[in-house]
């Protein structure tokens, strides 16, 4: 009866349920993270998480940065090269892969990888009462499966971070020197010149940060999981999702943060 | 007379608008192993787990020693209900650890209760071999994952892990479902081994009224969400109540009518 309200009212219910949402996955963090300073720290958990994330991403991650490295040189070079500025190719390339590609490729892939694993992991023990059981057996759930994960995620990302760094740049490299005919020491002091600590540091806080986010989603929506194997599958589509948006949110907000100056 | 062991009073939970708990009261002596019978569905599993803290429920008062663990502080709480070993109904068994890192799991969980240091892992996987040879297991079933065993092994490892702490309070929620009967009347054998040999106090739900009267010696009825019957578990089969009559003899006409439920 009410074309003009209806429209209105549903948007003001999604708003709520965005801010209850976000409010709900804050506490849920806050929880996670006052379990570091609360005794016991399971640590096996936390460093076959980090193996899982840090370790088994690195061919997904390593190959990602090297095509995107060599993909930035090529368009760079096709983009640039009635301007005669190709010099400029490797300070792109390195700009590019450690403020930008290196930490929000990894960050997706790890998405996509771990974030959906955890989710799935901590939902299916949800569904079949396994959280249940921990807390039955005086185990926190919260302590026990989110915070070394939490940990783990936000310490693995930067350590990926830094191998998407290196082989992003080898990835213009290669490029730039067996196609389009640089020299390569000029590439390498090229690369030298434009590389700056700020830029790489940034982009390791923003991993730490990518990280953390995936981390929380994964842990969040396996755990508040409901509805058997179909419940367990929405929540991990909804943590791989919801972490690869808040991931390019929060990207853009830090490059805001510590460049925009 | 001495406090009970569980004493439970108005206890009522709703899932929206369906009430599934109405008003329980209940009293648990310790020592005593109460059977709980009702239909599929009447909530029993939900009053288990309204006293393992796992359920908030909506009004009442759960005492354990005579300290009501819903009003108590957290940290009180969890001491109260850390003598709780539970056995779940579908065993819900740690998938990523090998059934034996399942037992040693409960064994380590739950010792700080008595003497003496915490044993090792490594230690808690040596004793977790005699617990399974208790429930009837062999010891190199230790190593195999849950996703490995028959659904009726799976409850044998979950029933081992409940116990392996020796609890003071022990919660079977159907442990003899989907057992041979042999390996039922086994496993109701060591449930009562575990009350009289710990002094526990047990709480078994179960459908299976030779199961009933071998575990029980006290028995209740829940039916709609309130307790219909109290009485002596080897007053079951000739309770002198129509429904727990009905129930026991599993006959079709009767108190009880077959509704759809909500
Ligand atoms: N978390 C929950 N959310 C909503 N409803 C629930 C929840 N847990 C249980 N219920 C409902 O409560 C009722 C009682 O469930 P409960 O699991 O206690 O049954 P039960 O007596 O153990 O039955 P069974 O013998 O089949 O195991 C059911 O109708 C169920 O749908
Ligand atoms: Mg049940």
């Amino acid at each position: 009866m009410n074309a003009v309200l209806d429209p209105i009212a549903a948007l003001g219910r999604a708003v709520l349920g965005l801010v209850r949402q976000s409010g709900a996955l804050a506490m849920f963090a806050l929880e996670g993270l006052s379990h570091l300073v609360r005794p016991p720290f399971y640590w096996r958990i936390f460093l076959s998480t980090l193996i899982e994330t840090g370790f088994f991403s690195l061919p997904v991650v390593a190959l990602t940065a090297l095509f995107s490295g060599a993909v930035i040189a090529l368009q760079s070079y096709v983009g640039f090269g009635q301007y005669h500025v190709q010099s400029a190719i490797a300070g792109i390339v390195v700009l590019a892969v450690t403020r930008e590609l290196g930490p929000v490729l990894a960050g997706l892939m790890v998405a996509g990888r771990v974030g959906a694993a955890m989710s799935a992991q901590i939902g299916t023990m949800r569904v079949t009462d396994q959280i249940d059981a921990l807390t039955t057996l005086s185990t926190n759930p919260m302590k026990y499966l989110v915070t070394p994960r939490l940990l783990a995620g936000t310490i693995a990302l930067p350590c990926l971070v830094i191998v998407a760094d290196v082989l992003g740049v080898l990835g213009g490299f290669t490029v730039s020197v067996a196609k389009l005919g640089f020299s390569p020491s000029t590439y390498i002091t090229a690369t030298l010149d434009s590389l700056k600590t700020m830029d790489v540091v940034v982009g390791l806080v923003k991993a730490a940060a990518f990280g953390f986010l995936i981390a929380l989603l994964g842990c969040y929506h396996g755990y508040n999981s409901r509805g058997g194997a179909e419940g367990v599958g929405s929540a991990t589509t909804a943590a791989v999702v919801g972490a690869s948006i808040l991931l390019l949110l929060f990207d853009y907000l830090l490059t805001d943060l510590f460049f925009s100056q | 007379m001495s406090t009970p062991k569980i004493r439970i009073r108005g206890l009522s939970k709703a899932f929206g608008s369906k009430v599934v708990l109405d008003g329980i009261d209940l009293d648990v002596e310790t020592g005593t192993s109460m059977v709980i019978i009702g239909g599929s569905g009447s909530g029993k599993s939900v009053l288990l787990r309204c006293i393992l803290g796992l359920i908030e429920p909506d009004a009442g008062t759960i005492e354990i020693d005579g300290e009501n663990v819903l009003t108590a502080p957290r940290g009180r709480q969890e001491i109260l209900r850390r003598q709780i070993g539970m056995l779940f109904q579908n065993a819900a068994l740690f998938d990523s650890m090998s059934v034996a890192d399942n037992i040693a799991f409960g064994l380590r969980a739950k010792h700080s209760d008595r003497d003496g240091p915490v044993p090792s892992r490594s230690k808690a996987r040596e004793l977790a071999g005699g617990i399974l040879q208790q429930v009837g297991l062999d010891p190199s079933v230790g190593q195999l994952s849950p996703s490995e065993l028959s659904g009726g092994m799976q409850k044998r490892v979950g029933l081992a892990r409940a116990i392996a702490g020796q609890p003071n309070i022990l919660f079977f929620d159907e442990p003899t479902t989907g057992l041979d009967p042999i390996m039922g009347a086994v496993i109701d054998g060591l449930i009562v081994d575990c009350v009289q040999k710990l002094g526990s106090t047990a709480i078994a739900i179960t459908h299976d009224m030779a199961s009933a009267q071998r575990i029980g010696n006290q028995a209740a009825m829940l039916y709609q969400g309130k307790l219909v019957w109290q009485g002596l578990a080897a007053d079951l089969m000739n309770s002198g109540n129509a429904m727990v009559d009905q129930f026991t003899h599993g006959r079709r006409e009767g108190p009880i009518t077959m509704e759809l439920r909500k």
